[in-house]
């Protein structure tokens, strides 16, 4: 089995920044790239770690304070990165996403690859709606998010095809 | 040992509970003098949004409440709207109600004994060291908890805040064969759970004893969720193998339960005729343990809880986590009965009309019971909403319980305690009760000055 791209949406879009995950999602359902599976989660590390398999090239679309911050910078994590970047979680969430990853390390339950692609929020008040600069920067991580689904199908079909040569020769 | 002097602990945000508080404890002369549970989560309006809505909307407003526990608003905010309109839901689709919320339980108590609750037993900071330490135990609790999401995922729609739920029932009611998969992945979960049960009765307690009132709803001959009477078990009962629980109506209940606001909190705290009391697991399981599944009853006494049948009763907090593990044994117990007698109904809901007349209706969350009342207008349009949540009838309860422990290690024996450790400590008796901080904020005050 070669796995699957698994994209995550991260997020409440009723705290304004913090749906941007979920918008990403959003605008991808509306043009579905092949044989990926897009998700939306609060981020809940019980139900996180159930979405991806270990032969799985995982997508997580999140936001992200940073201090001093920049809102709209756009950023690229590893799964490492995230887990030293997010000490405290910003939400109400059990966890955060960083002790989710260090809990999926742990189990020995991470995926075969896993990216964090984060914009800079600024507002996590209650309510609908983006801000204007992570309004202004969700083209941008779209078309990142959109590259890194594509760059991680080429990576599995390598794997697959890999294989076939192993069996072939076997 | 010394206690002589003048200290102040602030601990400015509890770790592994759901939501964001503090505590302040002062402590005087080696007496605890105050310990207040800061709960500074910002006010949610929720009673406000509802006001002016129709009476078919409070499921899926007040789902939104709590990420963890919204099929506990969903359940308990139908019930009184029913109640108001004078419509019972029975048969087929009161037991899918029933599943559901089985669904929910599984998952909230199971995420609360391994990733939240199980850490302190072992003196970790956190579940990702547990999982390091314990990994087979922590991949049983994730496996648990993934069967009450099937049941969220399959019956609610989707994980959280599931969208099938509608007064009256549900939009759709699924085919037997849809159930099917479910059923086997309980048939593991039940021996997960026991598992799970006999895992957490191997723990270290600490001696601790709540003896307050207890507060859980009661139906006799059933573990009573989402069914029965608000009662009370009274201060220091069960100790001596003597119980006596009291009815409450539920229409009584806010003659008995007063909130009132407080500087230090923005959740309301509530009494009950007086005195601070305690409601969640330790309350269910004195009012109602004789009637677990008799795979859980069982379960409940190899695990030293004694025999709820003969009057047992658990007030050490630090059991709570026994005690929570019992009741997802029975959980999926009772899940995997209803799935296998489900008869679909001939309809997914009944018609519920709406009328001028209130309504209020209380279930029990995982966490305790939790109580809503509307009013409406004869065309449905709500004119009041009012909800009392399980943490803030607890806050008093759990802010006595710091006290006494805090007391209890200041008096004992051993070298004194610096804040490191009545810090631990504090966050220890706090997660005791698995408080959902979010859940209990309100609205605390509102000036407005006009030149």
């Amino acid at each position: 089995m070669t796995g699957r791209v698994v994209v995550i949406g991260v997020g409440n879009p009723f705290r304004r920044d913090d749906g941007a995950g979920p918008a990403v999602i959003e605008a991808l359902r509306a043009n579905p790239p092949e044989d990926t599976l897009l998700l939306d989660s609060d981020g809940e590390p019980g139900r996180m770690l159930g979405l991806w398999h270990r032969q799985d090239a995982v997508v997580v679309v999140e936001v992200v304070h940073a201090h001093p911050g920049q809102p709209g910078r756009l950023h690229t994590l590893t799964a490492e990165q995230a887990a030293r970047s997010a000490a405290r979680p910003a939400s109400t969430h059990a966890l955060g996403l960083g002790e989710t990853f260090a809990l999926a390390a742990a189990l020995d339950r991470m995926p075969r690859e896993l990216t964090v692609h984060a914009v800079e929020g600024a507002d996590f008040s209650l309510g609908r709606g983006l801000s204007p600069p992570v309004a202004d920067a969700l083209p941008a991580l779209l078309r990142h998010v959109a590259r890194a689904i594509a760059d991680a199908h080429d990576r599995l079909r390598h794997t697959a095809d890999q294989l076939m040569g192993h069996q072939e020769t076997a | 040992m010394s206690h002589r002097g003048s200290r102040v602990l602030r601990l400015d945000a509890l770790a592994r509970v759901e939501g964001e508080a503090g505590l302040h404890l002062t402590v005087h002369d080696g007496t605890v003098a105050e310990a207040r549970l800061r709960i500074y989560e910002p006010p949610r309006f929720f009673e406000a949004f509802l006001v002016g809505r129709g009476h078919g909307e409070p499921p899926d407003i007040t789902s939104r409440i709590c990420g963890i526990c919204p099929v506990a608003y969903q359940m308990t905010a139908c019930q009184a709207v029913e109640r108001a309109c004078g419509v019972t839901v029975g048969g087929p689709l009161a037991e899918l109600r029933r599943l559901l919320y089985y669904g929910e339980w599984i998952e909230s108590q199971s995420l609360h004994i391994h990733l939240l609750h199980a850490p302190d037993f072992f003196g970790h900071p956190s579940a990702v060291e547990l999982a390091r330490d314990q990994r087979g135990a922590v991949e049983r609790g994730l496996r648990i908890k993934q069967a009450g999401n099937a049941i969220m995922e399959q019956l609610g729609g989707r994980a959280i805040h599931p969208i099938n739920v509608r007064i009256g029932g549900f939009y759709r009611a699924p085919a037997p064969a849809e159930l099917v998969p479910l059923a086997e992945r309980l048939r593991r979960a039940h021996d997960d759970a026991l598992e799970t049960v006999r895992w957490v009765s191997g723990f270290d307690f600490p001696d601790a004893a709540y003896d307050g009132p207890l507060l859980a709803m009661r139906d006799p001959g059933r573990y009573a969720i989402d069914s029965g009477t608000p009662a009370v078990m009274a201060a220091g009962a069960g100790s001596n193998g003597a119980t006596s629980v009291g009815a409450l109506p539920v229409e009584e209940f806010e003659h008995h339960v007063v909130e009132r606001q407080v500087p230090h909190s923005t959740a309301l705290v509530s009494e009950l005729d007086g005195h601070h009391y305690l409601t969640g697991s330790l309350a269910r399981y004195a009012i109602s343990g004789q009637w677990l599944h008799p795979s859980a009853l069982e379960a409940a006494r190899e695990a030293g809880l004694g025999d709820p049948a003969t009057g047992a009763v658990c007030r050490n907090p630090f059991r709570s986590i026994i005690v929570r593990a019992v009741e997802v044994a029975h959980a999926v117990a009772e899940a995997l009965r209803i799935i296998d007698a489900y008869e679909p109904p001939s309809r997914p809901y009944v018609e519920v009309p709406p009328r001028s007349a209130t309504g209020c209706a209380a279930t029990e969350a995982p966490r305790g019971l939790l109580y809503h009342r509307y009013a409406m207008d004869a065309d449905g349009t709500l004119t009041l909403a009012r909800i009392v949540p399980p943490t803030a009838q607890n806050q008093a309860a759990i802010e006595d319980d710091l006290r006494r422990q805090v007391q209890s290690r200041l008096d004992g024996p051993g070298e004194p305690a610096d804040d490191e450790e009545l810090t631990a400590l504090c966050e220890r008796a706090v997660r005791n009760h698995d408080p959902c901080i979010s859940c209990s904020a309100h609205f605390l005050d509102l000036t407005v000055e006009r030149g």
